[in-house]
């Protein structure tokens, strides 16, 4: 449950400064400045015409600072909740219908993600033009590529194959 | 471990190493005993990188177990220099043989590859990755002259790059070994194998800069070549050089049991005044390559296919 003070769209006060959506995802609770990563990861830019709303670095009285995404019209699927918990450990994912939160859960880190991510290592043979997914084991506080082995543990937004 | 492949030293359990160690030993002692042994087999050798030792021995092995192989030959001459990717390359060449090979500067290359074939493929290093078939001879030859458990074994040289030590490190952690690490700083382990050696139960791993600080406790001194070319700078080079080469006077601190192994090619990081003493291990470890390939082959080509544990 959230410690902040919840309206019935998942955001608090602050957040009324970005419009309530009718149905759709509200992501609460991201750590400040990876609000635009959120999006890479779910490969949300606009271009289809989804309807977004961001708030970035809005005060928050559990992280202090926060992001906030809000996805007209799009229920995430448990994998892309998945994902966005290497970057976003602490979201909250809010599923509007009718403007009413109708379900309210914490992400959980899996154990593997496929084909979200790239390997920063030049010499990893994922990176060599080979028909291969990337894969990377999740670990506590780091990701590692299932084939060259390379840990990440900073920057892992830095790594979203877009 | 998976009998279809062989990819690194970590799917090996300690009872794994072992059943392959005492099978080394049989064939070692009565080669005619597995002669004939796989006489329709063909070994596919896939090698990217330039290699001596890894692909001649892998050749001897085969073909006195009776088989056969076939070479995709230089890079230059085959169809990866027409952009081939490797998963092309080794479902192509599986289809002419029972088992692969393969050698590649990519690290991950030998992962990747055998997802795309049902023929057991054994890594034979993969960029700084690792080098598990070089392993169980360096296994062999440590088991030979010094033994596997209460040991303490000194690494030394490139640590970073190399992948002969990955792959031994994680093999060691098996056993009761005191793995003591000597690098400069530049070329010590990667966070990768620290942290998996870190992971392992009861291993026990220290890293130092200098070889004075172990040597006389050391019952294995495994060297490595320090590659000049990894260094940004000559001079860096230099300032270190000197410290990770072994002769006859720096060994006047270690053990008279102390047996010294490289995995070879050396340049002078053993000098050759060592070559003639009870401590030289190297070439004897890398003869030991063939019956140890020879009892990696037969296990792989009597089981291979079937994935079971």
């Amino acid at each position: 449950m959230s410690d902040d003070h919840d309206h019935h769209d998942g955001t608090d006060d602050h957040e009324l400064r970005v419009s309530k959506i009718r149905n759709g995802t509200v992501i609460d609770h991201v750590r400040g400045g990876q609000a635009l990563n959120v999006l890479a990861i779910l490969g949300i830019d606009g271009s289809e015409g989804e309807e977004v709303s961001v708030g970035m670095n809005v005060p928050s009285d559990r992280l202090a600072r926060k992001d906030i995404v809000k996805v007209e019209g799009r229920e995430l699927s448990q994998d892309e909740v998945d994902v966005l918990s290497l970057i976003a450990p602490d979201a909250t994912i809010n599923i509007v219908r009718d403007y009413e939160v109708i379900e309210k859960h914490r992400v959980e880190r899996p154990d593997v993600v496929t084909g979200v991510l790239s390997c920063p290592n030049p010499s990893c043979i994922t990176t060599a033009g080979e028909p291969v997914t990337s894969r990377f084991e999740v670990l506590d506080d780091a990701v590692r590529c299932s084939y060259c082995e390379t840990i990440v543990r900073e920057e892992i937004a830095s790594l979203i194959d877009t | 471990m998976r009998h279809d492949h062989l990819i690194t030293s970590k799917q090996l359990s300690r009872a794994d190493i072992e059943a392959i160690l005492d099978h080394a030993a049989e064939i070692d002692a009565d080669p005619s005993a597995v002669a004939d042994r796989h006489a329709d087999k063909l070994l596919g050798l896939l090698f990217f990188e330039p290699s001596t030792r890894t692909k001649m021995s892998f050749e001897t092995a085969m073909k006195r177990l009776g088989g056969d192989v076939v070479d995709m030959g230089s890079v230059e001459s085959s169809s990866v220099k027409k952009g081939e990717t490797l998963a092309d390359t080794v479902r192509v060449i599986e289809g002419y043989t029972d088992a692969l090979v393969l050698r590649h500067p990519k690290q991950g290359a030998a992962a990747m590859a055998s997802e795309f074939v049902d023929v057991p493929l054994l890594n034979a290093g993969d960029g700084a990755g690792h080098h598990p078939t070089q392993t169980m001879l360096d296994l062999y030859t440590i088991r030979e002259n010094a033994g596997l458990d209460d040991l303490t074994i000194g690494i030394m040289g490139d640590l970073k790059y190399g992948r002969t030590v990955h792959s031994l490190a994680y093999a060691l952690s098996n056993f009761d070994a005191r793995q003591h690490f000597v690098s400069p700083e530049s070329l010590q382990l990667p966070r990768e194998v620290v942290y998996d050696l870190h992971q392992q139960e009861g291993a026990q791993v220290r890293e130092h800069e200098s070889i004075d600080d172990v040597l006389p406790s050391l019952d294995v001194l495994y060297v490595t070549r320090i590659q000049r070319e990894r260094f940004p700078d000559e001079n860096e080079y230099q300032k270190v050089a000197g410290e990770y080469q072994i002769d006859m006077d720096t060994l006047d601190a270690a053990s008279d049991d102390l047996t010294v192994m490289h995995p070879l090619p050396r340049v002078d990081e053993i000098a050759p005044d060592v070559d003639e003493t009870d401590h030289a291990a190297y070439f004897e470890q890398a003869h030991n390559g063939v019956p140890v390939r020879m009892a990696l082959l037969d296990r792989l080509l009597s089981e291979g296919g079937d994935g079971d544990e």
